[in-house]
């Protein structure tokens, strides 16, 4: 099954990324934008078809690799 | 562990990616030791008993800088080493990988400015009581080059305390007299931090890169009193 990773900054990290991002939006016009945080999504194509194991194994994997938990954190949506 | 001649045999570890190996092998050479590359794929560290990580974009940098490198086989070899009590000086994307299998707390950030910078910076030593800093004095100021775009180290500021506690800042950008200020700060780094070091004072990580000032003729020495400790504490 097709898996999504969404890895993000936490809350409390600065993200100049999105910040630079959002100074862009706003000279184009973009006001009434007021904050843009940028992260990662990965597709994960994972056999199985038991979707508590499968999300399991994904999440172990997002410990492991996917996301650094000192600055990130992960969701992980099932179809 | 001596090698031919009773010199100190150092390991490089050479990853895909990596563009500092050459560099740190000649480093170590020059200061007497007796440089030994080690591909990633080995699963120990040829009988060296010091050991550099390396600059460079290993894995080109996929998903985060040191992330894939971090988990090649030779990292448990490395874990095992630093475990021991052998030294490791992560240079660089080195650094970014002793931060990812967390022997060093924290994490990389992007630069500030967002841009990768290149240039020299200059470095306040924090430190005089490291096997690995023997030839440098607490206060000393050196100048070297930076070339990284994910610098600016981060961590939770309970982490940050703590580490400034235990002295884990071994190297620090400052200005040229030494004295710390915001603009001498390249990327946006927390506490200005530029090296740390463990707990136990083997395991160095630094962003400078002193291979890069070996030699007069090549921009500078400031390097070299760095690499000699490396060997010496071989």
């Amino acid at each position: 099954m097709l898996v999504e990773v969404r890895v993000k900054l936490k809350e409390q990290v600065l993200d100049p990324q999105g910040e630079a991002i959002r100074r862009v939006l706003a000279g184009l016009g973009y006001r009434e934008v007021e904050q843009v945080r940028v992260g990662k999504l990965m597709l994960v194509e994972v056999s199985g078809d038991d979707p508590a194991a499968v999300r399991a194994r994904v999440e172990e994997a997002c410990r492991e690799v996917l996301a650094n938990p000192v600055i990130e954190e992960f969701e992980v949506r099932l179809p | 562990m001596s090698g031919r001649g009773g010199r100190p045999r150092i390991a490089v570890v050479i990853f895909p990616g990596s563009n500092c190996d050459r560099d740190a092998l000649a480093a170590i050479e020059l200061v007497g030791g007796e440089a030994v590359p080690v591909w990633h794929q080995r699963a120990d560290l040829g009988g060296c008993s010091a050991v550099i990580l390396p600059g460079g974009f290993s894995y080109g940098d996929y998903l985060r800088a040191g992330a894939m490198a971090a988990h090649s086989p030779v990292m448990a070899a490395v874990r095992r080493h630093a475990a021991d009590g052998g030294p490791v000086l992560g240079i660089c994307n080195g650094f970014q990988m002793l931060l990812e299998i967390g022997l060093l707390p924290g994490a990389m950030l992007m630069n500030r400015s967002l841009r990768f910078i290149c240039r020299d910076v200059f470095l306040r030593v924090e430190r005089d009581d490291l096997a690995l800093l023997r030839h440098l004095s607490r206060g000393q100021v050196l100048r070297l080059p930076i070339a990284h775009k994910e610098g600016n180290w981060f961590a939770h500021p309970d982490v940050v305390r703590e580490a400034e506690a235990r002295g884990a800042v071994a190297l620090r950008y400052c200005a040229s007299d030494g004295e710390l200020a915001a603009t001498a700060n390249p990327n946006g780094s927390a506490n200005a931090v530029a090296g740390l070091v463990n707990q136990e004072g083997n395991v160095l990580g630094m962003m400078p890169h002193p291979e890069r000032r070996m030699r007069a003729l090549l921009g500078g020495e400031d390097g070299a009193a760095l690499i000699r400790g490396l060997v010496d504490a071989a």
